[in-house]
């Protein structure tokens, strides 16, 4: 782990650098999910679209070639919607059902 | 892969390595813990993460504010490099009809004879302690500020850790195919199968959370188990602004701000069949929307991130089933916790501990074994969503 790593952000949406990255790989997490659960790698409103393939480079490096990584889980939405216009969505298609 | 164990644990969750973690703190330490995915893969990594004291029964309550303390000092008791993040804002229980606000009244007084101060509030109290509150038709609520939010993937991770360095060998990637009892199949436990090899192991801790009915069959035991899909969601974070968590039982609903800025919220759905999905509807979405911004208004303008789903492992009196099985010498339980496991997990652990070393027990386990359900005497847990 060099100096530098400190100040490669890889996780934008949670202000993770490289090197958090590297530490918690070093402590034996690797896979994508886990990295997730335990680091918040991935978990904000991109859920890993940029730092994915960042954080499979380094799981690479570490040892664990990117043909035996498990693909990490996608979860709906598919982009951060808000609470109002996922209720007002609904109640708007209530209302045409009542129509 | 280790060929034989004195006691091994299905199930990497944090009951799991609660269990293993407090075996090993007391001696014994050839403990091997089996978990078919990763360390917090099943409803610890999927839970809620509330932590709560104000229950209705007896055992709910004392587990529950035993438990608390342990999460007060968990960083420094399990020597951990991380923070399982505990933060106590508090409980708000919202009561809606009369026969809710009795039940509550009645909880009270039992929360108090074990030392909590739950505050009883009127509504306009209860809006001096969460303002955006919308106060249409509610009678009145209970307030506990002990209660609160921790890290699930932490405290996990603490407890592993922990295990790990007294000696507790974990797993991953192992998943139990069967158990093997001696004399003709009838006798005591002798060994595990799993896809890693076999264990011979004379003690077999079954937590395996949603999936505790399929591993105590494989030791020729129905229990009363069974599984209920739950979804939540989670939102981007944003400045602090809603300290206790907010649960409805009329409603159905809970939603907590965590110490990350995010809320947190989920709902039970009386209309879910028993089950082993955890995929995650639209349906939900819109629900737990509608309820919530009426409920919050101000949640109107935050984003949802994720939404998921997880198994509740839930019995007939929505309390969980710890300790020995009498038909089964060398099978222990830790299971059924009913949506509440993450937060009773850590005196889960030292009861766990106790009675498979046959060491006096720290709270009167007995009264949570399997043989209630024969015996007819159950909780009755009225405060579950
Ligand atoms: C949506 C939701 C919200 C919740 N909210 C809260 C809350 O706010 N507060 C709270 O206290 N509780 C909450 N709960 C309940 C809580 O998550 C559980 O009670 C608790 O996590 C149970 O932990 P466990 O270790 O017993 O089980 P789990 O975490 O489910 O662990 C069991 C493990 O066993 C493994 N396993 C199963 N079969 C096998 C096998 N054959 N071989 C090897 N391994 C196996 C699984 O992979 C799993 O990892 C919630 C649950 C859900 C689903």
């Amino acid at each position: 782990m060099s100096e530098q790593d400190k100040d490669i952000i890889v996780c934008r949406c949670e202000d993770l650098t490289l090197a958090d990255v590297k530490r918690l790989i070093s402590k034996g997490y690797r896979t994508l999910d886990e990295l997730r659960r335990i680091g918040r790698l991935g978990m904000g409103p991109c859920q890993g679209k940029t730092c994915r393939a960042l954080v499979q480079r380094e799981l690479q490096a570490a040892g664990t070639p990117l043909k035996h990584q498990l693909p990490g889980t996608y979860r709906p939405p598919t982009r951060p919607i808000t609470l109002g216009s996922i209720a007002a969505g609904s109640s708007e298609e209530a209302s045409k059902d009542a129509q | 892969m280790h060929s034989s164990a004195e006691v091994v644990v299905i199930g990497g969750g944090v009951n799991g390595v609660a269990i293993a973690y407090e075996l090993a703190k007391r001696g014994c330490t050839d403990v091997v813990v089996l978990e078919r995915d990763y360390l917090a893969s099943g409803a610890t990594g999927r839970c809620g993460a509330g932590v709560r004291q104000q229950w209705g029964t007896e055992m709910n309550l004392r587990m529950s504010i035993a438990s608390v303390k342990r999460f007060e000092t968990m960083n420094e008791d399990l020597d951990y490099d991380g923070d399982i993040e505990f933060k106590q804002g508090g409980y708000l229980l919202l009561a809606y009809t009369p026969a809710g606000w009795e039940q509550f009244q009645k909880n009270v007084n039992l929360q108090r004879s074990f030392g909590l101060g739950v505050k009883l509030c009127t509504p306009a109290e209860a809006r001096e302690i969460v303002p955006h509150l919308n106060t249409e038709g509610l009678l009145g609520a209970t307030f506990n500020q002990t209660d609160g939010h921790c890290n699930p993937f932490h405290v996990t991770d603490a407890y592993a850790q922990a295990a790990r360095r007294l000696g507790v060998k974990i797993y991953t990637n192992t998943e139990v195919l069967g158990i093997r009892r001696g004399g003709a199949g009838e006798g005591r436990i002798v060994g595990v199968k799993t896809t890693g090899g076999y264990i011979a192991t004379p003690v077999v801790v079954n937590a395996a959370g949603g999936w505790s009915k399929d591993i105590a069959a494989m030791a020729g035991v129905d229990i009363p188990t069974y599984s209920e899909r739950h979804q939540i969601l989670v939102t981007e974070p944003v400045a602090p602004m809603q300290g206790p968590m907010v649960m409805s039982f009329h409603h159905h609903i809970y939603c907590q701000q965590t110490p990350h800025g995010s809320f947190i919220m989920g709902l039970g759905d009386a209309a879910e069949k028993p089950g082993y999905s955890s995929r995650s509807t639209w349906q939900f979405a819109e629900e737990m929307a509608q309820k919530i911004t009426w409920l919050l208004p101000p949640l109107k303008g935050i984003r949802v991130v994720r939404q998921w789903a997880g198994l509740y492992n839930m019995t007939p009196d929505r309390t969980p089933i710890l300790g020995a099985v009498p038909e089964v010498p060398g099978l222990f339980l830790a299971v059924g916790f009913s949506g509440h496991g993450f937060m009773l997990a850590p005196m889960t652990g030292v009861l766990l501990a106790e009675s498979v070393l046959g060491l006096p027990a720290s709270l009167p386990i007995e009264k949570m074994d399997l043989g209630r359900f024969a015996r007819g005497e159950l909780f009755d847990e009225p405060s579950v969503v």
